[in-house]
């Protein structure tokens, strides 16, 4: 009952953004901000224009090379940090400044390295994403009782065995809670790449929408990111939830 | 100093130096990356200049109004929503999906309807910032000890009293976290709305000087904001230290 309750409320808001929404239109005016019945039209008509599958398509390539990196990377810094003590003790300070610098700034230096094309956005994701999966990675693996590490000693496996058999199973769920906000930043990394000196992607559709006056066509891009980010994280925090309870 | 504390400054100081030789002996392009001693002489010359004066005091001028415009009316979001039970229920589950959305995404939008003015970076500011004072102020309010009201009856404390004597300083952390975030924040939204597309600001003139191949100013530029932006958070953070050690030395 209080679920079905909770549930409708929710609901009601949503249906208050879009009247919000209406609002909006009536006060901007029809270039600015078209009204919300037009836009869903049209985003149900553009969503399979090669147009958009195209730069649908280049964001998600962005987005996985990005997220393998950020992952590959953040998890290799977060075990070393977490495993080895001093070295753990000298690198946090430094990775905890560097998670709360402005990224954004850094991305002429990363276009300059990396060029324009697809390398660049991806570097610029990945930046963005080693930062927290390292953290997190560090903290969980902090956080295993020694005398898992003293067992794994008794059974004398080596360090690799150490690391896949014990360290990682133990410090899973933290670990993946690194994954889903690596998740998360990642994404906004691609786009804000996408949004500055690019041609192709969701985030230069957006700017390219602007400089046009095609509100219709930003706010769909628009929506279709909120859902997949939504959505996506939404699978992350149930797979999180799951391992927790084991 | 600690031998930790000691270990960083010199891991610090070996990563500087190596790009710095790397840049000297022309094994870092410097069409590239500049020496890093190049970086701080080009930002001397240009604070010296005074030629950045004006987009130095929009900048942070706009971060600082963005900050404090998402700090009071985040805390009073945050504890007009704790008063309503219904509306936070159904509020949840925008909380949590909330920082997971790239709500930047929206800048555009907000130019489409604003135009170029300052209105579009500061609603993109505080619509990225308040969200975290809001949930710190539900989370601080959560956490205010039960005793509390009835300490507050026993003392026959109005309800204005036991709002500034009681809770607030039994939420204190959790705002102080609040407030963290929304610099923080502020700080990233700002910068990224000017770089993106804004008609002024330091954002804005990373953007150009990359535009223009001016390296120099460029890097100077950077430069400035990765210590302006170091400098904050290292502030915030003794203060949190501080805060922390003041409360388990009241608890001890």
């Amino acid at each position: 009952m209080s679920t079905a309750r909770r549930t409708a409320d929710t609901l009601l808001l949503l249906a208050g953004l879009v009247v919000f929404w209406e609002i909006l239109h009536r006060a901007a005016g029809e270039t600015a901000m078209p009204a919300p019945l037009p836009t869903f039209a049209y985003l149900l008509h553009n969503l399979t224009t090669p147009r958009f599958i195209a730069n649908l398509t280049t964001t998600g390539l962005e987005l996985g090379y990005a997220l393998l990196l950020a992952y590959g990377i953040g998890l290799a810094i977060g075990v070393w940090l977490g495993a080895h003590r001093l070295s753990g003790a000298v690198g946090e300070p430094i990775l905890v400044s560097l998670y709360s610098l402005p990224k954004i700034t850094l991305y002429p230096v990363v276009l300059l390295i990396f060029g324009l094309g697809i390398s660049g956005k991806v570097a610029f994701g990945a930046l963005h994403g080693v930062l927290p999966v390292a953290l997190l990675t560090m903290g969980a693996i902090r956080a295993i009782p020694p005398v898992y590490l003293r067992a794994a000693r008794a059974l004398q496996l080596s360090p690799w065995q150490t690391i896949t058999i014990v360290l990682l199973p133990a410090a899973l769920p933290e670990v993946f809670t690194g994954l889903r906000i690596g998740f998360t930043v990642t994404l906004l990394g691609v786009l804000l790449g996408e949004m500055f000196a690019s041609k192709e992607g969701l985030g230069a559709m957006i700017i390219d929408a602007l400089q046009l006056v095609q509100g219709e066509e930003m706010m769909t891009v628009a929506i279709v990111l909120f859902a997949f980010a939504a959505l996506a994280n939404g699978l992350l925090f149930f797979v999180e939830h799951r391992l927790r309870r084991v | 100093m600690t031998r930790v504390g000691l270990i960083r400054l010199v891991v610090i100081a070996a990563l500087i130096g190596a790009l710095e030789l790397a840049c000297r002996t022309g094994l870092i392009d410097h069409r590239i990356i500049i020496a890093p001693s190049e970086m701080a002489s080009a930002l001397w010359t240009l604070l010296a200049s005074g030629s950045l004066d004006a987009d130095i005091a929009r900048t942070l001028g706009l971060i600082g109004l963005v900050t404090a415009l998402s700090i009071v009316l985040g805390f009073a979001a945050g504890v007009a929503i704790h008063a309503l039970p219904r509306l936070r229920e159904a509020l949840d589950p925008f909380f949590a999906t909330y920082y997971a959305v790239p709500v930047f995404i929206f800048y555009p939008v907000l130019i489409a309807i604003f135009g170029l003015t300052l209105m579009p970076i500061v609603l993109i500011g505080v619509s990225t910032a308040i969200v975290a004072m809001i949930i710190a102020t539900l989370n601080g309010l959560d956490r205010v000890p039960r005793v509390l009201g009835k300490v507050a009856r026993v003392h026959r404390l109005g309800r204005i009293a036991t709002a500034l004597q009681l809770q607030l300083p039994a939420a204190a952390p959790y705002l102080f976290t609040g407030i963290k975030l929304a610099v923080s924040y502020g700080f990233i939204a700002v910068i990224a709305a000017e770089f993106i597309l804004s008609p002024a600001g330091l954002g804005r003139d990373i953007a150009d000087a990359y535009a223009d191949f001016n390296n120099r100013r460029m890097y100077a530029l950077i430069l400035f904001l990765l210590v302006v932006a170091t400098l904050v958070n290292a502030v915030l953070h003794s203060l949190d230290m501080r805060f922390a050690a003041r409360r388990s030395g009241g608890r001890a």
